[in-house]
């Protein structure tokens, strides 16, 4: 049993957040995907932890991180908020290295008092405990995207795979990406128009990529591509990809990413579209 | 212009590209009736690449629709390689790749049809249209190396990637010499002979020697040595070792351009790289008293200030290219001649201006000073001077009425 896990309950007691996990890299990877900017906001519930980073009002990422996910999970409160810098905290996860050799494993402890506190983190490797408190900060409000599912109008689920190369490869010189979905051809188009000239990459619906495709009516919708790129990251790390819009052309991405332990973990981007309106395709 | 690439063609066509990528900003592109070519010239013009893809390389390979004229264009280099920029990608997932290009969308269109049914379009825009043909002839270099790929990859394999230029010679027991070319830091006093100072001695020094039985052709002097960038060398060997080709290297004189040639039967490479012209050829000597030949009018090997390009009679060792101007009297058409030999790429094109040059006797052609702040890397070209039809600003458009 690892040292770190071998608390009495008194400990506990102090604490309205405790989480525990024998590897450390099923959280930290997960937190990855979605570190775009230096702050994120932490809401814990007793389903599990959701992390949520906002970019320019424009785009947000949640990671979500269930309950299951750890060995031991109490939450004391409803719920439990707190801001944290993202970057020290991913610095602190992999204090021990973001590489641990094969068969070694960092297992966290993860503690936070309340309103006021640091967050408190215990890392041990091979009998080495780090202790890390990491400053917590004022949450802030978040975004409400209000992304319903009765307004989606398109909904396409593909493999990972398909995406990865294409995200990628976007020219940045590009300053929006432009996403065509549509029951007829092209189906499902990525177009950039960069200093070059401009590029299309279209799926058919059906292909062995293409888990899903629904969609009754043609959408239109540019996205800054700066704003879409940080995506990138999740979708690296995932092996499913939904893509979603809705009635107002804001965009859902929803990333499966399944950790070293087999379990699956989402990441959610949400991105609001650009207020020019495209003009139809030639 | 429409043709049509399959299967692992593709990554050919994706090596060439990358391996041009290392030489120059700019591709042109020029459908030809013997196939296919896509070229480069770096800004200082002191490298120069062309591969001549054949028309059975491809599936289907059209030059121009029935009724219309070749084409031809110059695209950003950049953007062309970001299509074939992943090798892996390309074995793996792209099936087919089509190119074309019209007057009427203005544009050339690449598709590459991928797994899944993927399909991945790009549209690049183009400028037209120059033109662009190094002068240079294989045949009227005195001295020829023919080896493998595979030999030469692994000789330069062991140099410093950051190495700039290497020099490559024919030592002792006819063996040949690869070595980390030595610069002298720019301003310091060079000793006759490398001494035990700082500024000549870097901390390493690496020598390849090659034993002759490992070349097909090796029809060189001892002692003969020549200097010249290792970036350049290094993009046409690692197409040639995907190709596995064996690469021909004719060269003259330190000074002159060397000549790397690649030839199968659905497609052909030249790369024309300047060569370092020697101050002092002990520094570089490789066991032979062979170098000791007058040198020409180039005082030093650096020139770190652009002042001493005023000293130096820099025109005779340009890249010879020439200007023409097309028939809308308003686009820039540098045009280069090529000297007869067994490689004319030249199309039907407008080329008659240059039809005289054709016959022109190998000598130095004027030049204007490269753009850019320049090592000691120039053209000796082999075009007479009076046969140039050029004056000194190859790059700018002439006045001149054209062919019509």
């Amino acid at each position: 049993m690892p040292l770190l896990t071998q608390h009495t309950q008194d400990e506990n007691d102090q604490y309205c957040l405790v989480a525990s996990l024998d590897n450390v890299r099923n959280f930290s990877t997960i937190l990855k995907a979605i570190h775009f900017q230096e702050h994120a906001t932490c809401f814990t519930t007793k389903n599990g932890i959701k992390v949520t980073v906002e970019n320019a009002k424009c785009v947000q990422a949640n990671a979500f991180i269930q309950a299951e996910v750890f060995q031991e999970f109490l939450v004391r409160e409803e719920s439990v908020i707190f801001r944290i810098n993202l970057t020290v905290l991913l610095d602190c996860l992999s204090i021990f290295g973001s590489n641990p050799m094969p068969g070694t494993l960092t297992a966290l402890r993860m503690c936070y008092q309340g309103y006021g506190h640091p967050l408190m983190l215990f890392l041990e490797e091979g009998g080495v405990v780090t202790i890390c408190k990491i400053n917590t900060q004022e949450p802030q409000e978040t975004l409400d995207f209000d992304f319903c599912t009765t307004n989606v109008i398109s909904k396409i689920i593909l493999q990972s795979e398909g995406l990865r190369e294409a995200f990628s490869e976007l020219d940045m010189t590009s300053e929006v990406l432009q996403i065509t979905i549509s029951p007829d051809k092209p189906y499902f188009r990525l177009s950039t128009f960069g200093n070059a000239g401009s590029s299309h990459l279209d799926y058919p619906k059906d292909c062995d990529l293409m888990e899903a495709f629904h969609c009754n009516q043609t959408q239109v919708n540019r996205y800054k591509i700066s704003l879409l790129k940080p995506s990138t990251k999740a979708l690296v790390l995932s092996c499913k990809v939904s893509i979603r819009t809705d009635t107002r052309g804001f965009l859902s991405l929803q990333y499966m990413i399944r950790n070293e332990d087999g379990r699956v973990c989402f990441v959610d981007y949400y991105c609001s579209p650009d207020e020019d309106i495209p003009e139809p395709e030639s | 212009m429409k043709c049509v690439v399959m299967g692992s063609n593709v990554k050919v066509l994706g090596k060439a590209v990358h391996s041009l990528s290392r030489i120059g900003d700019e591709l042109y592109l020029e459908p030809l009736d013997d196939g296919l070519s896509l070229r480069t010239v770096n800004s200082s013009r002191s490298a120069y690449a062309c591969f001549l893809f054949a028309p059975l390389f491809f599936q289907q390979y059209q030059a121009a629709t029935p009724g219309q004229d070749l084409l031809r264009c110059k695209i950003l280099m950049k953007s062309f390689l970001s299509i074939f920029r992943s090798l892996v990608m390309l074995e793996k997932t792209v099936e087919k790749c089509c190119i074309s290009l019209n007057d009427r969308s203005s544009c050339l269109v690449v598709q590459l049809h991928c797994k899944y049914g993927v399909r991945k379009t790009h549209n690049l825009s183009f400028q037209d249209c120059e033109c662009l043909q190094a002068v240079f002839n294989p045949a009227s270099c005195p001295h020829v190396l023919r080896a493998p790929a595979r030999i030469l990859g692994e000789a330069v394999l062991p140099f410093p990637p950051a190495l700039a230029e290497v020099t490559l010679g024919i030592g002792r027991g006819r063996r040949v010499i690869l070595r980390s070319y030595q610069e002298e830091e720019a301003g310091a006093q060079v000793p006759p002979v490398p001494g035990p100072t700082d500024s000549t001695v870097k901390a390493m020094m690496t020598e390849m020697s090659i034993g002759e039985e490992d070349f097909q052709q090796l029809q060189a002097p001892e002692g003969i040595a020549i200097t010249f960038c290792l970036k350049e060398f290094r993009g046409l060997l690692s197409f040639a070792e995907s190709a596995n080709l064996p690469v021909s290297i004719h060269f003259d004189a330190p000074g002159r351009p060397a000549i790397f040639t690649l030839e199968d039967s659905l497609l052909d490479g030249h790369f024309v790289l300047a060569t370092l012209l020697e101050l002092d050829p002990h520094s570089q000597d490789l066991g032979s008293s062979q170098l000791h030949r007058p040198v020409p009018q180039l005082q030093g090997h650096s020139t770190p200030h652009q002042d001493d390009f005023a000293n130096d009679d820099i025109d005779s060792y340009m890249i010879a290219m020439e200007t023409t101007v097309s028939s809308e009297g308003l686009r820039v058409l540098p045009s280069v001649t090529l000297t007869p030999g067994p490689q004319r790429h030249c199309g039907p094109g407008p080329h008659s201006e240059e039809e005289d040059n054709d016959e022109a006797e190998p000598g130095p052609v004027p030049g204007t000073p490269p753009p850019k702040k320049f090592r000691s890397m120039f053209f000796g070209s082999i075009l007479d001077p009076i046969h140039s039809p050029q004056g000194p600003s190859p790059v700018l458009a002439e006045d001149s009425d054209g062919e019509g």
